[in-house]
Order: C-alpha cells, then sequence, then structure tokens
C-alpha cells in the first residue's frame, strides 16, 4: 500500500479514461438516431437494423470469418510445429535462418509484408482471392504462435519428455500424450492470437484481397476514409462487445479452475 | 535424420521462405527493374528459358535508377525524414503519458494489479482499426470535442485537429500505449522497495529517490517499451491515412499510395527496400539490447 499517492490514483484515472473514453463515446454514439455525429438526437437501434440489412457487410463479414478459422489454424499448426523444432530440434542446418524468418515479419512494416506477397502471387500467377488472404495471414500469425508456444516449451521440464521415451513411448507418442497436453493453453491462446489479428488485419489484406473477397476491415477502411459514418460506429460496438465478452468470459474460467485446483489441493492436503 | 523429423523442421521451413524470403527477394529484384507498360508493369521479368543468355540480360538491365529518382523527388525524402521525426516524438509522448500510468499501476494495492493489467491488455484485443477511427468521431469538426470546449465556452470557433499531424500523434499515442505500459510496468514491479527505503534512509527526498533509484532501474523497460512504440510506427499506414491530413507524410502511406494509385511498381518497392533498411537499425539495436538484458538477467 506504501507510496499509492493522490499522483499514482490521478496518473490511473486519468491513464485509464484515456485508454477508454474513445470506446465508451462510439458506443454511445452508435445508439444516436440523428445521422450527425455529434448531435444527440434520441436513443434509436437504427443503424443496427440498417447495418444487418446491408448485404455487402454480411458479405464482407462472411469472408473475414472463414479467412480467420482457416488460416489461425493451419497458423496454429504450422507455428507450433517452428516452435518445437527451433526449441526442441537440436541443431540443424538452417536453424538460425528458420528463427530469424520467424522473427522477421512480427517486426516488419506490414505494408512491406504485404506489398512482397502480392508481388509473389503476381509472379506465380495465383488469382487474388479468398486463398491468397488465408496464405498471407498463415504467414503473418505463424509467427505469433510460434512466439507464444515456445515461450511455453522453454519452461517446462524436458524430463518429463524423456521420462516418456524411457518409458518406451516413441517420439510422436510422447509429444501426444505428454508435451501437447502441457503445452496445450499456450497452443489454444496462440490460436486466439492468430484469430484476432487476421479478423482485424487490413494492410495485408488490402494488398492480396480480390475484388470478390473484400474482408470487413478493408470495408470498413474504405466507408470510413472519408468520414464518419453511424452504421461503422453500430459495427464497432458489436465487435467491441463480442471481444470483451470473450475475455470476460475467458479471465472467468481462468479464475475458476485456479480456485478449483487450489481447493483440489487443500482437499488432497488434507485427507 | 529420420523422415518424420524431416517433416517436421521441413514443412515450417519450406513455408517461410516461400511466403516470406522469396517475395522478399522478388521485391529486391522488381526495385532495380524498370517501370514499363504491360502486365506486370515493369521489366526486365526474369526469363529462364533462355538459360545463361537470360541472366545475363536480366542483370544487365537492373539499375539503381529507381533509388536515384527517390533522391532528386523530394516527396520521398521528405516523407523518410517526417516518419522518423513524428517516430520520434510519439514514442517521446508515449513515454511521458505511459511512465505514470505503469508507476501507478506498480504502486497499487496488490489486489488490483492483475485487473489493471487486464485492463491494459484488453484494447490489444479490440480492433486496431476501430480504435483508431474512434477518434474520427472525437476530433472532428463537429465532433464530440469540439461540441464540449463550445458548449464550456472554452472556445468560440471549432479547432481543427482532425486531418492533420496533431491527430496523428494523438491516434499513435492512444494505440501504441499498452505497448509502453507493460515493459515499464514489469520493470517497476521488479522492482525492491527497499531500496527506496534506504535511499530515503540516507537523506533522499522522495523525489530525489526517484531520479536516483527508480528511474534508472526502469531503464530496461523504457529502453523496450520505446523500441517497441517507434519501430512499428515508422511504417504506420492506418492513423496516417484516417487523422492525419493531405500534408501528412509518412512512408508507409506513400508507399501504399504509389502502389495502389500510381501503379509504379519498381518505385513502390524501391519505397519498401529503402523503408526496410530504416527499420533495420532499431530493430538489431533493440534484438541487442534486449540480449544484453537477457545476459544480465542470468
Amino acid at each position: 500500500m506504501r507510496r499509492f499517492s493522490w499522483f499514482n490514483a490521478t496518473s490511473l484515472t486519468l491513464g485509464f479514461a484515456f485508454l477508454y473514453l474513445p470506446m465508451l463515446i462510439l458506443v454511445i454514439y452508435s445508439f444516436n438516431g440523428g445521422r450527425n455525429v455529434a448531435i444527440w438526437a434520441g436513443f434509436s437501434t437504427k443503424w443496427y437494423g440498417e447495418l444487418f440489412r446491408d448485404q455487402a457487410f454480411l458479405d464482407a463479414a462472411w469472408v473475414t470469418l472463414r479467412v480467420g478459422l482457416m488460416s489461425s489454424t493451419l497458423a496454429t499448426i504450422l507455428g507450433t510445429m517452428a516452435a518445437y523444432v527451433i526449441v526442441r530440434g537440436g541443431r540443424f542446418k538452417g536453424r538460425t535462418v528458420m528463427s530469424g524468418m520467424l522473427y522477421a515479419p512480427i517486426v516488419m512494416p506490414e505494408v512491406i509484408t504485404g506489398l512482397s506477397l502480392l508481388l509473389l502471387f503476381i509472379a506465380i500467377g495465383l488469382d487474388r482471392g479468398l486463398v491468397t488472404i488465408v496464405l498471407a495471414h498463415t504467414t503473418f500469425t505463424m509467427c505469433f504462435v510460434s512466439v507464444v508456444v515456445s515461450s511455453r516449451l522453454v519452461t517446462f521440464d524436458q524430463s518429463l519428455e524423456e521420462a516418456a521415451l524411457d518409458l518406451g513411448c516413441t517420439p510422436w507418442d510422447a509429444f501426444k500424450s505428454v508435451t501437447l497436453p502441457i503445452i496445450a493453453p499456450a497452443v489454444v491462446s496462440g490460436w486466439l492470437l492468430a484469430f484476432t489479428l487476421s479478423l482485424d488485419d487490413l494492410v495485408l489484406a488490402s494488398f492480396v484481397s480480390g475484388p470478390s473477397s473484400t474482408t470487413l476491415p478493408i470495408k470498413i477502411f474504405s466507408a470510413v476514409r472519408l468520414g464518419v459514418s453511424p452504421k461503422i460506429n453500430a459495427l464497432s460496438t458489436m465487435m467491441i462487445a463480442i471481444v470483451a465478452f470473450g475475455v470476460i468470459t475467458a479471465s472467468l474460467i481462468n479464475k475458476r479452475s485456479v480456485t478449483k485446483r487450489l481447493k483440489d489441493e487443500q482437499e488432497a492436503a488434507a485427507s | 535424420m529420420n523422415y518424420r523429423r524431416l517433416m517436421l523442421i521441413g514443412v515450417p521451413y519450406l513455408w517461410l521462405l516461400g511466403l516470406f524470403l522469396v517475395p522478399f527477394i522478388i521485391v529486391l529484384k522488381i526495385s532495380l527493374s524498370d517501370i514499363a507498360l504491360s502486365i506486370p508493369p515493369y521489366a526486365p521479368t526474369l526469363d529462364l528459358s533462355e538459360g545463361w543468355a537470360g541472366l545475363k540480360d536480366f542483370f544487365s538491365k537492373l539499375d539503381f535508377d529507381n533509388f536515384l529518382f527517390l533522391k532528386t523527388d523530394p516527396l520521398y525524402w521528405k516523407a523518410y525524414v517526417s516518419s522518423l521525426q513524428i517516430a520520434i516524438f510519439s514514442t517521446a509522448i508515449t513515454l511521458l503519458v505511459g511512465y505514470p500510468i505503469a508507476y501507478g499501476m506498480a504502486r497499487a494495492p496488490e489486489e488490483w494489479r492483475a485487473t489493471l493489467m487486464m485492463l491494459v491488455i484488453l484494447p490489444f484485443w479490440t480492433s486496431f482499426l476501430i480504435r483508431v477511427y474512434s477518434w474520427m468521431g472525437i476530433l472532428g469538426k463537429e465532433g464530440f470535442l469540439n461540441a464540449t470546449l463550445m458548449w464550456l465556452g472554452i472556445v468560440d470557433e471549432p479547432l481543427t485537429i482532425l486531418n492533420t499531424n496533431t491527430a496523428v500523434y494523438i491516434g499513435i499515442v492512444y494505440t501504441y500505449l499498452p505497448f509502453m505500459i507493460l515493459p515499464i510496468y514489469a520493470a517497476l514491479d521488479k522492482l525492491d522497495i527497499s531500496l527506496l527505503e534506504a535511499a530515503e534512509d540516507l537523506g533522499c527526498t522522495r523525489t530525489s529517490a526517484f531520479w536516483l533509484v527508480t528511474l534508472p532501474l526502469s531503464r530496461p523497460g523504457i529502453v523496450a517499451g520505446s523500441f517497441l512504440v517507434f519501430i512499428p510506427v515508422i511504417g504506420e499506414f492506418v492513423i496516417p491515412s484516417l487523422l492525419g491530413g493531405s500534408n501528412t507524410l509518412m512512408i508507409g502511406k506513400i508507399l501504399f499510395e504509389e502502389f495502389s494509385s500510381n501503379r509504379d511498381w519498381p518505385v513502390a518497392s524501391a519505397v519498401a527496400v529503402l523503408l526496410l533498411l530504416i527499420v533495420v537499425v532499431p530493430i538489431v539495436l533493440f534484438q541487442r539490447s534486449q540480449e544484453r538484458q537477457a545476459e544480465a538477467q542470468k
């Protein structure tokens, strides 16, 4: 409790107000009946209705969802493999190149990644569409998955794996029944991260998408380029609500499982 | 090396090779080509069917014209300078805003900290685009901020903030703030309070104890946070496009426009190569400082 002064309280309050007020204002104004963004014209949900009647938005949402599911699943498989190879694979030719390639897309400006992928797709004659977006997102997000998974792999006790091998497991069995259950939480968070990044991506998708495969961020970007749109406010509010719901549910489940484990441990100790 | 191990290494390796390294080499190559009115709109293209002669022909036609062009057109170097300038200033502002928040979090009662952490991370999961967009409704001429200021009687005329560099700075500080707060918080959280007590026992005031003890010990967090903001901001595209004006020059935006509106692929590729060269320096410095940090902790 020491040193929690008025100064700290003020900076926390102002800081969190700065982080959350803009989104709060956006949410409130999504229920504004008027077209003008600053003038409150009564509570209304009409923009939500208009949003759901706009086929272009629904199509874009469907494209985004499919791309997200496909690319995050592929990225999780590839990223976990890559993390396993880097952390457990020992020495092999090109290990440095591989860890460099896994690190680079994270820090490289997305405009460069987008441009280079597009030029590749054109060079090999692959038509721009759903497939190219999935390929681009998989490449970009697998690097994040591999970071998340390898940080878990580094901390866990390798002797568990060795014990399984000593007891007659094949390497694959050892991975399946020992390693995978232990790293599973990291794999799941990696998947969630990849999925979120894919849903959110504008830059890569702008480069590699075709006319028939507009994603939601592209649609939002072109709608708000020239100014605020009440329909986008409604859409943003729904997206914020989904994220908030997801994060709060996840943290509640997490808390519950921690309490349960503590209780189990207490009971085990008591008996 | 058995079959399974080969698969395990080979699949992600080939994926990254094909979809990261090869595309990058293509960018390098096109940046050295000339613009042409064809599909694809650049020449020469590498024609391996002609064998050695084709390869020789290809290399003889490569030149640095596009890079020289970037040098002669003031738009490009102005954009580079202004990207760096915006990145440096916005990193400094983010640090000034983020440090007190991280400090307050580290000094908050123990039972609050997990919740505060979650509140800092939560915006990460929310769409970046939406967070930038939310400021358009606030900063616009008829936006929330101007409406409030006029209602309070502070200003008579609406302020022009949207579509200026000020709006770009606000957008950057807002979206990248968590990147600054988290590493600084991590550094401050580890700080041993008894060091501060010792400093005060030895006659430091609270303020001088902060400057002499807390600030130097949180340096790793400050360094990491600053790089985490600086590096992505240089190539930023969404924020200058939505919040910036026509005179906001940022290289990410120029690259995108060069590519999509002007369809000048060779110049766009040259811009990309130079952007990468600019970004590589801070990335290498960041990695070095992280490694030194890891060494020091051992």
